[in-house]
């Protein structure tokens, strides 16, 4: 085999990978989306159907049973508002550890990512007590606060590493023109690192987006987002796969879409490097 | 310029009644059933009665809603003004004083609803929550496959004759398995059913001393058999499978015979559901040595926490939800087949109802003859079929699940999955200060 076959059978098994991969991790949602479609019988029988004859009955029960466009708000709220609260924390944080590191920086960067090894649930009541006392039951500035707090980890360390990756010679020219530390985040950083913020702020709003746990823990009429909506579609005594598709595939897809139009900064932002 | 004053005066009038118009707002938390989404759809009915009264509905997947209500009545948190809870709550939530008295006062006709559920919904002869429906367990059987097995399913049949009749509708190869019964893990899957057929074999879950009997000779057989039952005569994967799986292999005529929640005689005999809906036989569940507890007992009921600021809106609301108006209001808005069942014994005297529902009978039989203060042979300290009313019993249920659902898989044996359940639960026992 010549060196040119040899580098052609490579791109094509490694093509073939990426694709499984990708065709493994898309096929639920697949699933998903053609199960909305369905009956409710269709949707249980065994062997499971591929063609079928489609039907919008599901979406208009869910349209019908639940406000969609409240809880979808509700998702807005929470993930945008969460994701600024967070960005406005944690890039004069990142910046300040990335060019400015102590004795203790690297221990502050573990510390904070341990906050993530704790499951949840470990937390639950002492922040339900505190929601409850500080009247951030069922509201949406409490669901704020926790996605903020939940995702501040993650934004840290990877505006952080982001940060590190920045030349450290423009800094020092910024300061031979007299650049204060103010100046240079907002000057010189900032203006480099925008992928790098703009993908780590899609990340966070995905993940506001798809939590489940503290949504459907602390909200109930006013405030539940669309992870909650989906829930409430789980039925112990009835069939309710079709139409819990159907949530599903509703609450997907506006963020679906909003990653289609960002997927360029998304991967900029996944695959790193500010002037790479 | 009068005229705009008076334009403008008016309209600031009639935005002061709208806004005094609902000046109540009550919230309530159920659970995703048939049942409860009529209701919901029904609530405009009842804001028509009561217009200063505003209801707004949070549906939950069963178990968070039971993480969140009890997170909100423990904490006195007040988010819910109405809660589903089921018959194991109430009389624990009832006792703790986590719930409001249910006003049964003038035409609510308290009488009428049928004594087994009531009592289960009491605590000391007070009723906690008011039943919204109610179910037993029974067997549902393919009255065809049984007519081509030659066999019959009488009315109260024996265990062995169920494992007869299983054995005679079992044909695999065709797709039908004898029978289908709940394997899936937890207190409200696997062990209700596991516990009636404990019960029946004579069993109990504590003693008189709360000393638990997992171990003892009558856990041993019940659960021997109930494992050998699935494996030789059940369908694949049955340690994986609680009502909806169930209900979709019957539904799908994949099952001869299922025991399970009468409330799946609704389903079961819906065309729109089922491809086996006019062949569907009723019978009471099996039993052992005993009759006693062979049959659960349930009830989604609507409770009022404590402390809510609403009582007085949140207890026109349950009134009106679960009296013989709204059966009634069900009856002609959905047809009668779709009225909440289980509650009241005016609902099986209507005719209506009768001719609509063809497991009528059954179910009523079903529920009367359980009897969730004198559910086993032996005495014992608790109240519950095929559960006991205390609060270790969700862990002490659920843990023992998981062991015989783990039986049923065949990654452990019935002795030791019953040892591991008995050690677990005296562990939680003597750390509750039960002994």
């Amino acid at each position: 085999m010549t060196l040119t076959q040899q580098r052609k059978l490579k791109t094509i098994l490694v093509g073939l990978a990426a694709w499984t991969v990708a065709l493994l991790l898309f096929f639920p949602i697949f699933w998903m989306f053609i199960t909305s479609f369905k009956t409710e019988l269709q949707a249980i029988s065994v062997p499971p159907q591929l063609f079928f004859e489609p039907t919008l009955e599901n979406f208009s029960i869910v349209q019908e049973r639940s406000d969609y466009l409240k809880h979808a708000w509700n998702s807005v709220v929470t993930s945008f508002g969460a994701t600024i609260l967070a960005l406005v924390i944690a890039i004069p944080a990142a910046y300040s550890m990335a060019f400015f590191p102590g004795k203790r920086t690297k221990d502050i960067l573990l510390w904070m990512l341990s906050t993530k090894m704790l499951p949840a649930v470990g937390v639950l009541v002492p922040i339900y007590i505190l929601s409850r006392d500080y009247g951030l039951l069922d509201s949406k500035l409490g669901l704020v606060i926790i996605f903020t707090l939940m995702n501040l980890p993650i934004i840290v360390w990877m505006l952080f590493s982001y940060f590190k990756d920045l030349p450290k010679e423009i800094l020092e020219a910024a300061r031979m023109d007299g650049a204060t530390p103010w100046d240079e985040m907002v000057k010189v950083v900032l203006p480099l690192s925008v992928g790098g913020i703009a993908s780590t702020g899609l990340l966070s709003i995905v993940l506001c987006w798809n939590e489940a746990f503290w949504s459907l823990n602390l909200t109930a009429s006013e405030a539940a987002p669309l992870t909650a909506m989906i829930a409430s579609y789980s039925s112990p005594e009835g069939l309710f796969w079709a139409k819990l598709s159907a949530a599903s595939t509703l609450a997907c897809a506006p963020i679906v879409i909003f990653g289609w139009f960002c997927q360029k900064q998304l991967v900029q932002g996944l695959t790193f490097g500010a002037v790479k | 310029m009068t005229t705009l004053r008076k334009t403008a005066l008016t309209c600031a009038v009639s935005l002061a009644a709208v806004n005094t118009l609902a000046d109540t707002q009550i919230t309530i938390a159920t659970v995703n059933n048939g049942h409860m989404i009529e209701m919901q759809k029904l609530t405009p009915e009842f804001e028509k009665l009561y217009p200063d009264i505003d209801v707004k509905w949070v549906t939950l997947e069963e178990n968070v809603l039971r993480q969140n209500v009890t997170q909100d009545i423990a904490n006195g948190s007040g988010l819910y003004d109405v809660m589903t809870i089921g018959m194991y709550e109430a009389p624990i939530w009832g006792e703790r004083g986590w719930l409001e008295p249910v006003d049964t006062s003038g035409d609510y006709d308290v009488e009428d609803l049928l004594p087994s559920i009531r009592d289960g919904l009491s605590w000391d002869g007070t009723l906690y929550a008011s039943p919204f429906y109610g179910e037993s367990s029974m067997v549902m059987y393919r009255k065809d496959l049984a007519n081509k097995a030659g066999i019959s399913i009488n009315d109260r049949d024996s265990w062995e004759h169920i494992r007869d009749a299983a054995a005679a509708m079992h044909d695999p190869d065709n797709g039908v398995y004898g029978i289908c019964l709940r394997g899936k893990a937890g207190w409200g899957d696997n062990m209700a059913l596991v516990s009636t057929i404990a019960n029946s074999f004579g069993a109990r879950w504590f003693d008189m001393d709360w000393q638990p009997q997992l171990t003892s000779d009558e856990w041993q057989q019940a659960v021997t058999f109930y494992v050998d039952l699935l494996d030789r005569y059940g369908p694949p994967g049955a340690s994986g499978n609680s009502f909806n799986e169930n209900l979709a292999l019957f539904n799908e005529g994949k099952c001869g015979m299922w025991i399970d929640a009468t409330i799946a005689a609704s389903f079961v005999t819906d065309p729109k559901q089922s491809k086996v809906a006019d062949q569907v036989g009723f019978a009471q569940s099996p039993y052992a040595v005993t009759e006693k507890g062979a049959n659960w007992l349930w009830s989604w009921a609507l409770g009022i926490p404590a402390g809510t600021q609403n009582a007085e809106a949140a207890q026109k609301f349950v009134r009106w939800a679960t009296s013989k108006d709204y059966i009634k209001l069900v009856g002609e808005t959905n047809g009668w087949g779709a009225v909440p069942t289980g509650t009241r014994q005016s609902t099986y005297d209507n005719p209506k109802f009768l001719d609509a529902a063809v497991f009528a009978e059954a179910e009523l039989k079903a529920l009367n003859s359980a009897d969730a203060t004198d559910s086993t042979l032996e005495p014992v300290p608790y109240v519950g079929v095929q559960f006991a009313a205390i609060p270790e019993f969700q862990a002490i249920g659920t843990t023992t699940g998981q062991m015989i659902s783990g039986a049923v898989s065949g990654s452990l044996s019935v002795e030791k999955a019953l040892q591991s359940a008995n050690r677990s639960a005296d562990r939680q026992m003597r750390q509750a200060g039960y002994y």
